[in-house]
């Protein structure tokens, strides 16, 4: 059972949160080319390593979270909230 | 084997008697037994029948680790099978009885099978499966499934009830600092350390009683010692869990416990659950899980009456048995003289035989002053006897190898071939255990997880040395915590006997056919796996799955490390090369009961229930599920089934009106300055300029282009929108919302709330519809053709002065509206429709209707929107706007999105008017009735407008494709092939003139 340590409620079982997928991936504008979606969606790393993944704390406060993880050994190096502007508010309260 | 009880002595209450069944037979034991202690005291030597050769099978240890005295416990419903009698406590009217046997254990016909063993061997099934050569008789899974039937009764476990578990289970979550597993002298050690230290310690035994190997000492120090531990870590608050095993251990500290609530006990409280499946999670563990005495492969070695030397100790000092009173004992290691020490205390003739050529300098003249006759270089060969153990052919080392010697009368052999420590837990975490070659053991090597290991688990065997042992595993979990990493050190003195073990695993001399068993649980032998390795067998993970070693019930626990022995020495490698194959939770067997706790029946899944819920069944309704909802299905009214109901409903709508319960569809408010701008980027169709007091049918894609769900929105102002969605998907639409509000556009001001509790809903739907609601509203003119238009929204009152939601929108096709208010209004709002409905001559209806109106009408749900088709598919591609860029838009471009022969939706009908289909069945081209066919029925139902059933479906190619031509639905499993005819999916009103009207 991975423990995750949500930015807004604190450490939970991972059973709380729904996996969102990676985490990287910078989506392009509506109007991009379709070459630029085909990368997007389909073209993904299977990384053996840290990888930041979002998942959403959706039995908690329902935020998105990115999160390092080390999928040889589901290590977490990181959390933080996905939403830039919370993210931002967060890191200049602590 | 003459066992007996002894005069005095041992940890059970002499003064309170337990009167039990062994098959049927009345015996008494005391309170602190266990069913093989009380069995054993009472002379019973056969507990059970070997797996395939039905050989007898005694008491082979006295924990966990039993490979022979398997049992059933219990009867009918409470039917218990594959318990160890060497744990299973006795209470007073205990029912055990003997299994893989009849008529017993004693008299087992099935012990033909012995004789016919050498066809029983390595790969046996795997063998019967290719057939018998030479002409491969018998090969095919035809024949096999029939031997299968006869195989599964021969050979095989006990019966498990096929009764309903009569028995509760419950779940439990705890967290601690520091989880200590085992409370033998290094995990009692470690717990009173670390709970001193003032850290919240969890101590958890698998035992009935705290103490481990003190419990098998007689000195009154260890007994003192242990009860001062106990009273310490009580009065430091810490929590002590015993008849609880540490089952696994995962991720981040995480532990599963389950604790056995009440296995033991005669009358147990109706309020208690029988077992409880903890959850832990813990900042560090510290395994202080033991060791377990390993046997060795020699002739007959599974004989009654042949046992580990430490479990026969442990029956005479805890249990006060005499498992034997002309007792041999085989050690390649010094532990066994304890043993010997402690049946010639209690008077029993006692051989020592040592593997050893040189032995512990200490012992030599005690062993003779207690009358211990020590044979060194001697072992056993093989046990004689015809149901138990009566006499034993030595073998000598004469410097060159074994070789045999002479024949020694006895009733008990014990064997020690050494100790293997539990590190089973440690492997749970994917920390392979490494080959310590002075102790002959696999060992935690070191690692990086939050977890000590301490005392005879990391091979330290003297009782003080594990104390000291569990102490330091105590101060390096308190310095992780503390997050001191430099001092975290395991630093133990591993092993401490005097005289190095010799490495002894199989005694076999030159000429001498044995059966040597290395798992006495799956009747595998030594010959078993040099056959594996003969046959090419050469990965310990192959050799596992061929042979079956390890795979009973006590997953190897006894044997394992004799196989892998044994391999290595067929392969001409050592023990590490071999490697060994990776333990996996559970340590022991837990109950299905227990995995599921109260998660069964009606807490299976949770169950939703609209507001109006009670109003429904108190008007006639009969529920169905949707998901996890309770919905209407049919209103039936007297003498009518559900095909009546659901077309007199569908008709009374079609022609006057008809309510129905729409609460369970996913509602969202959407609000803020960025609403429509959020709204027009999501949905696939324009969103722009709706204007306000309108509503729009949206359709929503994923990023890949495929239709992820379907609703409505409503305008209310400038900045506040209301979505429906679909039943199904409402969950996953609000998660994508908040994704991409969150992740993607954090930029735009708007925020999401799911609404869908708030708001309950009744569709009004039908030529009437109108003049029910006016009935209701306070100011009739608010739902006026022109206040409310087709697609039209208000907001205003009911004539009880609640507000309401209205839109004019129809799922029904005809003139319909869905109406919404706060949920506990909901029920005063009903009672008013359908007191107006029913001026009207209308009815209530349910899901079957609602399918049968969208069905005629070729409008999509989930079961349409199945997460594979495009918006064109659906026949919705006029919807798309070229305009406007949004989710999906890009990749619904893509060229396999856009072949003209994708399956499209169409409307489908028996060719034979009065033929009935069923969905699911698979549309296939005349003549041509094979593989995946052309495409798929979703949904059927008998349309009363048609007179006849219809359906909808995907067909390649759609309407166009195959108009006229007679189509095959595919059925051959179930209702057989009818022809089809493939028409428009708008088969009512399809121009629409109905629900504007």
């Amino acid at each position: 059972m991975i423990r995750i340590n949500c930015p807004f409620c604190g450490e939970r079982d991972h059973s709380e949160f729904s996996y969102g997928g990676d985490g990287s991936i910078v989506y392009p504008a509506l109007d991009a080319p379709v070459e630029q979606w085909v990368e997007a969606v389909f073209q993904r790393e299977n990384i053996r390593g840290v990888q930041t993944e979002s998942w959403q704390h959706v039995s908690g406060c329902r935020q998105w979270i990115l999160v390092e993880r080390d999928t040889m050994t589901h290590e977490i190096h990181s959390v933080r909230a996905a939403h830039e502007g919370v993210a931002k508010v967060l890191e200049a309260g602590k | 084997m003459s066992a007996s009880r002894l005069e005095q002595g041992g940890r059970i209450d002499r003064s309170s008697q337990v009167s039990f069944k062994w098959d049927n037979q009345n015996f008494t034991g005391f309170v602190g037994d266990t069913l093989a202690s009380a069995l054993m005291a009472s002379g019973e030597t056969i507990f059970g029948r070997s797996f395939k050769y039905h050989r007898p099978r005694g008491v082979m240890s006295a924990g966990v680790e039993e490979s022979g005295a398997i049992v059933t416990v219990g009867r009918g419903d409470r039917r218990d099978p594959n318990v160890k009698a060497t744990t299973q406590e006795i209470y007073e009217g205990l029912e055990a009885s003997g299994q893989n046997a009849w008529p017993n254990v004693r008299r087992d016909i099935g012990a033909v099978n012995n004789l016919m063993s050498r066809f029983f061997s390595a790969g046996f099934y795997y063998k019967t499966f290719m057939g018998i050569p030479p002409m491969e008789w018998g090969k095919g899974t035809g024949i096999w499934m029939q031997y299968e039937k006869l195989i599964r009764k021969a050979a095989g476990m006990g019966v498990a009830s096929r009764e309903p578990d009569p028995d509760t289970y419950e779940h439990g979550h705890r967290f601690c600092d520091v989880l200590v597993v085992g409370s033998g002298p290094a995990g009692l050690a470690a717990a009173v350390q670390l709970a001193q230290a003032g850290l919240d310690v969890m101590l958890v035994e698998q035992d009935y009683e705290l103490g481990g190997d003190y419990l098998n000492q007689t000195s009154p120090d260890a007994e003192e010692k242990r009860k001062a531990s106990i009273k310490a870590l009580q009065d430091a608050g810490a929590t002590i869990l015993t008849r609880t095993t540490a089952f696994g251990l995962y991720d981040y500290g995480v532990a599963g416990l389950l604790e056995r609530v009440t296995d033991h006990l005669a009358e147990p409280s109706p309020h208690t659950p029988r077992q409880r499946f903890l959850t832990v999670r813990a900042k560090h563990t510290i395994l202080a899980t033991g060791a377990l005495e390993r046997t060795v492969a020699f002739g007959n070695n599974d004989l009654p009456g042949i046992m580990t030397a430490a479990a026969a100790a442990t029956y005479v000092s805890r249990y006060g048995v005499l498992p034997g009173k002309k007792v041999v004992i085989a050690t390649n290691n010094d532990s066994a003289y304890a043993s010997a020490m402690t049946f010639a205390r209690v008077g029993a003739d006692v051989t020592l035989l040592d593997a050893r050529g040189s032995l512990p300098d200490s012992v030599g003249g005690l062993l003779d002053s207690k009358g211990i006759a020590l044979k060194a270089s001697n072992t056993a060969l093989c046990a004689n006897g015809k149901r138990v153990i009566s006499s034993l052919d030595l073998a000598v080392d004469s410097g060159a190898g074994w070789s045999a010697g002479e024949t020694v009368d006895c009733d008990l052999l014990l064997m020690s071939g050494g100790w293997s420590p539990v590190v089973n837990l440690l492997s749970h975490r994917s920390v392979r255990p490494v080959w310590d070659k002075d102790n002959l053991c696999f060992v935690s090597p070191k690692h990086d997880e939050p977890i000590q290991i301490a005392g005879s688990a990391n091979a330290v065997w003297g009782t003080s040395d594990c104390e000291q042992s569990g102490k330091s595993a105590a101060d390096a979990a308190i310095a992780a915590i503390n997050g001191d990493k430099t001092s975290v050190s395991v630093s133990t003195a591993v092993g401490g006997w005097e005289t190095p073990i010799k490495p002894l695993y199989e005694v076999k001399v030159e000429g001498r056919k044995l059966k040597s068993f290395i798992d006495p649980q799956h009747d595998v032998t030594a010959d078993d796996v040099r056959l594996a390795h003969q046959e090419g067998f050469v990965s310990v993970e192959h050799l596992k799955r061929y042979t079956t070693l390890g795979m009973a019930t006590d997953q190897g626990k006894m044997g394992n490390i004799i196989g892998l022995a044994l391999m290595a020495e067929a392969l001409g490698r050592e023990i590490p090369e071999v490697g060994t194959t990776t333990f996996r939770p559970p340590y022991t067997p837990i109950s299905l009961g227990a995995l599921t706790g109260r998660g069964k029946g009606a807490h299976f899944k949770p169950l939703r229930r609209t507001p109006m819920h009670e109003w429904n069944l108190a008007n006639g309704a009969t529920m169905t599920e949707a998901g996890l909802w309770q919905r209407p299905w049919y209103f039936a009214r007297e003498g009518e089934g559900i095909t009546e109901a659901y077309i007199r409903e569908t008709i009374t709508t079609r022609e006057t009106v008809g309510l129905v319960d729409v609460t369970s569809l996913g509602k969202i408010a959407i609000q803020g300055p960025d609403a429509t701008e959020f709204i027009n980027s999501i949905y696939s169709n324009a969103f722009a300029k709706l204007p306000i007091g309108k509503a729009r049918y949206g359709i929503m894609l994923r990023d890949d282009g495929i239709v992820m769900d379907d609703g409505t929105t409503w305008r209310f102002s400038e900045t506040d929108y209301f979505m429906t969605t679909t039943t199904a998907h409402a969950a996953k639409v609000m998660v994508w919302l908040e994704e991409l509000l969150q992740i993607r556009w954090s930029h735009l001001k708007v925020h999401v709330t799911s609404v869908s509790e708030q708001w309950a809903g009744s569709a009004v739907a039908g030529p009437k519809s109108r003049s029910v609601l006016e009935a209701c509203v306070q100011d009739e003119n608010a739902v006026s053709n022109d206040a409310l238009p087709f697609m039209g929204v208000i907001e205003t009152q009911l004539k009880n002065g609640v507000t309401c939601r209205i839109a004019r929108i129809s799922f029904s096709g005809e003139m319909a509206y869905e109406m919404y208010v706060e949920s506990d209004y909901s029920e005063s709002m009903m009672d008013m429709l359908w007191e107006s409905a029913k001026s009207f001559d209308g009815c209530l209806y349910g899901t079957e209707t609602l399918g049968a109106l969208r069905i005629e009408k070729g409008h999509v749900t989930g079961v349409e929107l199945d997460g594979r088709v495009t918006i064109e598919d659906a026949g919705l591609g006029a919807m798309a706007s070229d305009k406007k860029s949004y989710i999906g838009s890009a990749l619904r471009k893509r060229p396999d999105l856009n072949r003209p022969n994708r399956p499209q939706l169409v409307g489908i009908i028996p060719k034979e008017r009065s033929e009935t289909f069923k969905a699911g069945s698979v549309l296939c081209a005349e003549h041509k009735i094979e593989g995946h066919g052309e495409g798929w029925i979703t949904a059927v139902t008998h349309s009363p407008s048609m007179g006849h059933w219809i359906g909808l479906g995907y067909i390649n190619g759609g309407y166009s494709e195959w108009s006229g031509k007679t189509v095959v639905a595919a059925d051959p499993v179930r209702r057989g092939n009818i022809n089809v005819e493939i028409i428009s999916p708008h088969m009512v009103d399809p121009s629409g003139e109905r629900m504007r009207g």
